[in-house]
């Protein structure tokens, strides 16, 4: 029976590799992004406070539930969710196991020598396989969100915008285009099928995916935007809300 | 006026080890690694070995190693190459070396001799098969494949884990191409979960970005084959879903 090659052959181990480009790069950088966030949303989510201003509601406390038996802060009932869809999606999966589990850091570049792996197999990674769930709570999430958003536009029953208005629409919508690009989603939309012309209903669900199709090759860079749009509105409401900055009024 | 040059270091030996030499070959236009290594055969040192054929990047044969990535040597024009320090040109090292730049990929034919074949459902009424065009699209994507096997080498599943078991890239697009086929019955998805282990992929994406065929190996195959895995194993809604609507099953 043919074999694979020994990993004696080559020079093996933590980042070897005959690679003359900057291959650590990305790995640093979602390092950076993704462990600033991750400290910047752990501690808003624990403060407790100042995630409303006017008709702004942080995102970080949307849906907001407040319960007389509950001490702790109000975030901590409902961020699980949005952390788990982050936390199982396809995407931010490439992302993590390359940054922060070297496994690998890069193509081609070497892993820490004669470790244990069993991908997705074993627990915790086989829970990666529940992402369409967080998928269906996400999916709720967004039409909060977008509710949100539209009562940002009324002040004391007044219409008028703000610049938290534009920033809670903006973050809406990228989610939205985040959540909507999901890998489970596009699957479930149509891509389990394997025939697409044999019915309206399979005409209609090819539309849809190649819709969804669309997105998802974006599915990345709206991750991004949309981690980054969700930080700086709960930092935009926060600081109106200490009174560090005022809004801005433009209707 | 002095001929432009670059340096070439080529990995030589076999499967008991090996070194690597330095040759310096003139630069032309539109060169690609593969007319350096043609160069020193011809001039050098004609023991070099290398497996190529179409030089076009269609035959597969060529794959290597090129400054650490794998590339096939025929589609990697030298002017894209920093040529301030020597060009590094080795074997796919996640196969046995046969002899310099050959190795010895008959691994991935005793994983494709695994994956049970095309099988095709009843014919219509005039003995024929037809399908449109939008249930073609999606495997034809798959069809480019030219098995050069360059995301068999660059997958760290089998690279570093040496995981034997596991059908790597090339083959989950090929049972991907097969479990899309609008005409295919055979039910693959079991023995994708439990002998060709998908699971044993983190969707880390390195198969896609080595791909000289740009098939979107990751997005379009892989993900796809897991998501149909989870609504088979992982997924009570979607297993009471099927059974409650077995018989309309329309996604055969």
């Amino acid at each position: 029976m043919a074999r694979l090659a020994p990993n004696t052959m080559f020079k093996s181990g933590l980042g070897t590799t005959q690679r003359k480009d900057n291959w650590w790069l990305q790995p640093v950088l979602v390092v950076f992004g993704l462990g600033s966030f991750g400290i910047y949303s752990t501690w808003a989510a624990l403060q407790g406070n100042h995630y409303a201003f006017g008709p702004y509601l942080s995102p970080f406390y949307s849906p907001l539930f407040i319960f007389d038996w509950w001490h702790w802060s109000p975030a901590l009932l409902i961020l699980w969710a949005p952390l788990g869809f982050r936390a199982t999606c396809y995407y931010y999966r490439k992302a993590y196991y390359r940054a922060f589990f070297a496994d690998p850091p890069a193509c081609a570049v070497g892993e820490l020598a004669e470790h244990r792996y069993s991908g997705e197999t074993k627990f915790p990674f086989i829970l990666q396989n529940i992402h369409r769930f967080f998928f269906y709570l996400a999916a709720i999430f967004i039409f909060i969100l977008s509710y949100d958003a539209y009562e940002a536009f009324w002040f004391d029953g007044h219409f008028g915008i703000g610049v938290g208005s534009l920033v809670l629409t903006a973050n809406a919508l990228f989610l939205g285009l985040y959540t909507f690009s999901c890998h489970s989603f596009r699957h479930l939309i149509g891509g389990k099928r394997d025939c697409f012309s044999n019915c309206s209903l399979a005409k209609a669900q090819y539309k849809t995916w190649s819709i969804v199709s669309i997105l998802n090759q974006r599915h990345m860079l709206w991750a991004w935007i949309s981690l980054c749009t969700v930080g700086f509105a709960d930092v935009y409401i926060r600081l109106c809300a200490m009174g560090i900055i005022h809004d801005i009024r433009i209707i | 006026m002095s001929e432009k040059t670059a340096k070439i270091k080529v990995f030589r030996g076999d499967e008991k080890g090996g070194e690597y030499k330095e040759y310096d070959v003139p630069l032309f236009e539109g060169m690609v690694v593969l007319d350096a290594i043609h160069h020193i055969q011809a001039t050098a040192d004609n023991t070099l070995a290398v497996r190529w054929n179409c030089k076009a990047g269609k035959c597969g044969s060529c794959g290597g190693e090129i400054n650490g990535k794998p590339r096939l040597m025929c589609m990697t024009r030298m002017d894209t190459l920093p040529l301030d320090k020597p060009i590094t040109v080795e074997p796919m090292k996640t196969f046995p070396v046969i002899k310099d730049l050959v190795c010895d990929v008959s691994w991935n034919f005793e994983i494709n001799k695994k994956i049970p074949p095309f099988k095709p459902k009843a014919p219509l009424a005039d003995g024929t098969w037809r399908f449109s065009q939008e249930d073609a699209d999606r495997v034809q994507e798959f069809r480019k494949c030219i098995e050069c096997f360059l995301c068999q080498n660059v997958c760290h599943v089998l690279r570093n884990h040496k995981k034997e078991e596991f059908a790597g890239p090339r083959f989950l697009v090929r049972l991907a191409s097969l479990e899309m086929h609008p005409l295919d019955v055979e039910d693959r998805l079991s023995l994708i979960k439990e002998a060709f282990h998908i699971g044993l992929c983190n969707i880390t994406k390195c198969c896609t970005e080595v791909c000289p065929e740009h098939i979107t190996i990751t997005d379009n195959a892989i993900i796809p084959l897991k998501e149909r895995v989870v609504s088979r194993f992982y997924d009570p809604i979607a297993k009471f879903w099927q059974k409650l609507f077995a018989k309309n099953d329309v996604t055969k």
